[in-house]
């Protein structure tokens, strides 16, 4: 038996807050990548998987736990560990072949080595042709090209992949990914183990031999599902659609503990709230209440009829558990008897309802519209509700949080906001 | 294409910090040093005379080549400043503290003012005197280039993209490495701009720092500045425009021969492709692109700099990033801190001793009284000239033909050194008896003005087409176009023009508020008539007064006017 590529025990990563706490990304994570593995990394925006990526590569220092490479301590970018970028990374002053031969040229090869191993790698990734292009000239489906041949050429023992493919279209993506698990299983690939982040659930089953799913806030390895399906891997298959349905059940019911199964989790004032426009809200509604799904929808069938990842979509279905217009469970959405009468409103109508949605099951809006009604002038400065929100989360999920409840409040008419003023009041412009 | 903004990075944050509080403080101590130094040094001097002994205009190439060599090297010092200073300032957290605010003030220091003292301080340092009198040129040219270079190769170092910054770890690049291939790269279109900046700023600076008069020494160094101050003692209108025509072909080689084809050049390094930008075009560039032989020529060299990319051990992996403990950090930036705060004392205790030798409250009084006559000037011109270039800026740069025409014109202006038109000025008002004190003041703005409008030009052009559709298509016209779509739009760009304009106005009014034609002097009231006094009756207590006062002015008005109108136009005004 051959030793693990990569383990990673008890990893803990943590950031200085405004008040001097700390905020917890990633939490008691373990990993082994083995020998011939592609194990994928799920999880939703925040789950804290692009830090671990960034753990693993030696970019960045966790406060705890450790990372170990091929029995080795990482405690800095490690050669044998090659990173692939969401957004490519290629340096647009470069052309494609002075980026693949970046890597080589850190590692100071001699100059006919680089430029050979390079052509090399264009020439098996499938760039012939485009050594002399510029990073702009390329679309987008060539450039994550060149972000795997820069990658693939410095012979790396482990391929990091953040999201590799989620700035590319539909079809693009779906070559690239193919292509990637053909050469990878007719062994081309210079590489002995893969792990990829994503957030889509059938880019996960697709591809990989094992993924670890991810809660948020903190980032926690909630469950290891290996993936036994043969490769090449059909959408279609069964057992495929199989998979895909028990990640979403696994996904949605993950903040439920066990003791409230089917009801919506408690949210509190501090509950970082997402971003979803109240139009949004509306649409789902008024898709679920129409034919075919007549009130009550499978996530995933819901997510193809509407072509939204499964990213995109479960906030808007979490938003609507969170206002009890809905409930999920067991990888279905169902609009509650609020949510129906919601579907058959008028504008109006649906704006009282929302606000008293808003007001009895998100308690920050309440606490806002408390403060500004014992406020003489009605007035308040964000800073006030940003001050106390700090204390309990990072900055930037803060201001999401505020931005997210300003949106609602403005949408419910419960309070206003001047962005000039940075102030929250009583009143609405009439 | 815009110029950063001249003034620091960051939220507004307060008007001042206790880091900016250090800064002035350190640069204080710094120009009381060396006025220190330079009265000291000053006596042994007194017989240097060397100038240009003819107004023939056939010497003219020569000087012009003299004053052109002059700025290079100080472009040079300003590049090596700007990496060093820049790179420090956006790597060390614990050194960008105190240098960003030091720049920040560094800037506004009119150091037009301080020729005179720099001069004597560097040829009593150089074994030759003309050499010294060399060095105190160029290092005035060289602090009329190298701040707002530094800020903004700082800037970019601060805005570099995480992903492109993580992929040169992810594959070991070394720093000297990665600072060629990334951080320079990166910061180079923003630079090139601000070179340019700087290029048409330190003409003014060429042409004033090379005939100084302090007390009974007048240094003067052959070149165009020097020739122009030999023709005003002349009073030759003829050779004055002599000298206007052989700048204005030098800027214009310039232009052609080196930033052109620079800016061409360094479109490849644009990180967003705007679309609809078309490519900047150089002929020059597009010869040396082509060329064969200069390909082979550099060759070599391009290997050689390839060899210094190699690690030093080729065979280990890249060493592991060190762990900066927290405690260690702390402790460095606690010792930082303590040699700061020394330095800053010993500054505060010479300024001290500085003033109450040679300075008293009455002078204190009068140059603030007079720092209030400069800025009332300098608030109404800059007023005046926004409200000429504001909308004829609007109006060519909505016009996308009249604006390829007008926007290289309006750079070229603002590159020409306005010094060089004061005699024709002064010599209108001698031969009218004009009062000094109102029609001296246009001078201050001859050459600063063009910064509106280029950066309003910029800003017009770069309206979306929708925005200016929709204005058409609701039929917004009139007084209420200019309102809610114009004003707006170009709020921002004008913005950081007129900063840079109102900065670029107080550094003249040392040079402008005094003039003379021949043995008649003119002579408003005003802070930069002071300085200019002061360095004629060569008191060095005085000059450094009159330029602490000064700066003071500049870095209270940008903070208490331009950089929260920045901010405000920024947040509101930003398209897209």
């Amino acid at each position: 038996m051959t030793a693990a590529l990569l383990d990673i025990h008890g990893l803990r990563q943590a950031f200085p807050r405004a008040d001097g706490g700390e905020h917890l990304v990633l939490e008691g994570v373990e990993l082994q990548l083995n020998q011939g593995q592609i194990v994928g990394l799920l999880g939703r925006t925040g789950s804290g998987k692009s830090t671990l990526l960034r753990l693993i590569s030696g970019l960045s220092q966790p406060v705890g736990g450790t990372v170990t490479y091929l029995g080795q301590p990482v405690n800095g970018p490690a050669a044998g560990i090659a990173m692939v970028f969401q957004s490519f990374a290629l340096f647009p002053w470069l052309t494609v072949l002075e980026n693949v031969q970046l890597g080589l040229e850190a590692l100071g090869l001699p100059q006919p080595e680089i430029r050979k191993r390079a052509l090399a790698a264009i020439d098996l990734i499938g760039l012939d042709g485009y050594e002399s292009a510029f990073p702009r000239e390329l679309s987008g489906g060539m450039r994550q090209r060149v972000g795997f041949a820069r990658a693939l050429v410095v012979h790396p023992n482990i391929l990091l992949m953040d999201e590799p493919f989620s700035a590319l279209d539909v079809l693009t993506a779906e070559t690239l990914r193919t292509d990637f698990l053909e050469l990878w299983g007719e062994g081309k690939l210079p590489i002995k183990g893969v792990i990829l982040v994503t957030h889509n659930i059938e880019e996960a089953v697709l591809m990989c031999d094992r993924i670890l799913l991810f809660s948020s806030n903190p980032g926690r390895i909630v469950s290891d599902i290996p993936v036994d399906l043969k490769q090449p891997r059909n959408r279609l298959d069964p057992q495929f659609r199989d998979m895909v349905e028990k990640i979403y059940v696994a996904m949605t019911a993950r903040k439920a503990g066990p003791t409230q199964i089917g009801t919506a989790p408690a949210t509190t004032m501090f509950t970082v709230l997402p971003r979803v426009s109240a139009n949004l809200m509306s649409g789902l509604i008024e898709t679920l209440a129409a034919p075919p799904f007549n009130g009550k929808a499978d996530l995933p069938v819901l997510a193809d009829e509407l072509a939204m990842e499964s990213d995109e979509l479960l906030p808007v279905a979490e938003s609507l558990q969170m206002f009890r217009l809905a409930e999920i469970e067991g990888g279905d959405i169902k609009l509650t008897d609020i949510g129906k009468q919601f579907a058959e409103m008028g504008t109006d109508d649906r704006k009282k309802l929302f606000a008293r949605q808003l007001l009895a099951q998100v308690p920050l809006a309440m606490h806002i519209r408390r403060v500004l009604q014992e406020r003489t002038n009605h007035v308040a400065p964000k800073s006030r509700f940003l001050d106390e929100l700090e204390d309990h989360m990072s900055t930037e999920d803060a201001e999401h949080t505020l931005r997210a409840v300003i949106a609602w409040g403005r949408f419910a008419e419960v309070f206003a906001y001047d962005d000039d003023s940075e102030a929250f009041s009583l009143e609405n412009p009439t | 294409m815009r110029v950063n903004v001249p003034i620091s990075a960051g939220a507004w944050a307060g008007l001042f910090s206790r880091w900016d509080v250090l800064a002035f403080l350190l640069i204080l101590g710094l120009l009381v040093f060396l006025g220190e130094a330079s009265r000291h040094l000053f006596e042994p001097l007194t017989a240097l005379q060397q100038q240009p002994t003819s107004l023939d205009p056939r010497n003219l190439p020569e000087y012009a080549a003299r004053t052109t060599l002059r700025m290079l090297i100080a472009m040079v010092a300003s590049l090596i400043f700007t990496f060093t200073y820049a790179t420090l300032a956006a790597k060390n957290k614990t050194a960008e503290r105190l240098l960003v605010p030091l720049l920040d003030i560094l800037q506004s220091v009119p150091i037009l003012g301080f020729i005179s003292v720099t001069v004597v301080f560097f040829m009593a340092l150089a074994p030759g005197r003309v050499l010294g009198a060399e060095f105190a040129s160029i290092f005035a040219i060289f602090t009329s280039q190298a701040w707002n270079m530094a800020f903004s190769f700082y800037q970019s170092l601060r805005t570099i993209p995480t992903e492109l910054e993580e992929a040169t770890r992810n594959f070991g690049l070394t720093p000297w490495m990665r600072f060629w291939r990334l951080d320079v790269p990166f910061a180079m279109p923003q630079l090139i701009w601000n070179m340019m900046m700087s290029m048409s700023g330190s003409w003014f600076f060429v042409v004033a720092s090379e005939a100084i008069s302090v007390g009974n020494t007048t240094v003067t160094l052959p070149g165009i500045g020097s020739y122009i101050a030999l023709a005003i003692e002349h009073r030759d209108l003829v050779a004055v425009c002599w000298a206007i025509g052989t700048m204005l072909i030098v800027i214009f080689i310039y232009d052609q021969v080196l930033f052109r084809p620079l800016v061409a050049w360094a479109d490849r390094f644009r990180f967003e492709q705007e679309p609809g930008a078309l490519a900047p075009e150089s002929w020059v560039f597009d010869v040396l692109r082509r060329s064969r032989l200069i390909e082979r020529l550099t060759a070599p060299f391009a290997v050689l700099w390839q060899l210094t990319f190699r690690p030093h051990r080729p065979d280990k992996p890249a060493a592991p990033m060190p762990r900066i403990s927290a405690i260690g950090e702390g402790r460095f930036a606690f010792q930082a801190g303590l040699i700061v705060f020394a330095l800053a004392a010993i500054a505060l205790w010479q300024t001290v001793r500085f003033a109450i030798e040679g300075i008293t409250l009455a002078d204190v009084m009068t140059t603030l009284v007079l720092g209030l006559a400069t800025l009332a000037r300098v608030v109404v011109l800059i007023a005046m000239a926004s409200v000429v270039w504001v909308p004829i800026g609007v109006w060519v740069g909505v016009r996308p033909r009249a604006a390829n025409l007008v926007q290289p014109v309006a750079q070229f202006l603002a590159a020409f050194p306005a010094n060089l038109l004061f005699p024709i000025v002064v010599s209108i008002i001698v031969a009218w008896k004009l009062s000094p004190n109102i029609w001296l003041s246009p001078l201050m703005i001859l050459g600063t003005q063009w910064y509106i409008l280029f950066n309003v030009i910029a800003g017009a052009t770069a309206i979306p087409n929708e925005l200016r559709a929709v204005g058409m298509n609701f039929r917004v016209r009139g007084w209420l176009w200019w309102r809610r779509i114009a004003l707006p739009a170009v709020l921002p760009y004008y913005v950081t023009g007129a900063i840079t304009a109102s900065g670029g106005s107080w550094n003249a009014s040392i040079v402008a508020e005094v003039a003379s034609w021949g043995n008649e002097h003119l002579q408003a009231d005003g802070l930069g008539a002071y300085i200019a006094q002061q360095t004629d009756a060569g008191n060095f207590h005085k000059i450094v007064l009159g330029i602490a006062v000064m700066s003071l002015f500049v870095v209270v008005v940008n903070r208490l006017f331009w950089r929260p109108l920045y901010y405000y136009a920024e947040r509101k005004f930003r398209l897209g």
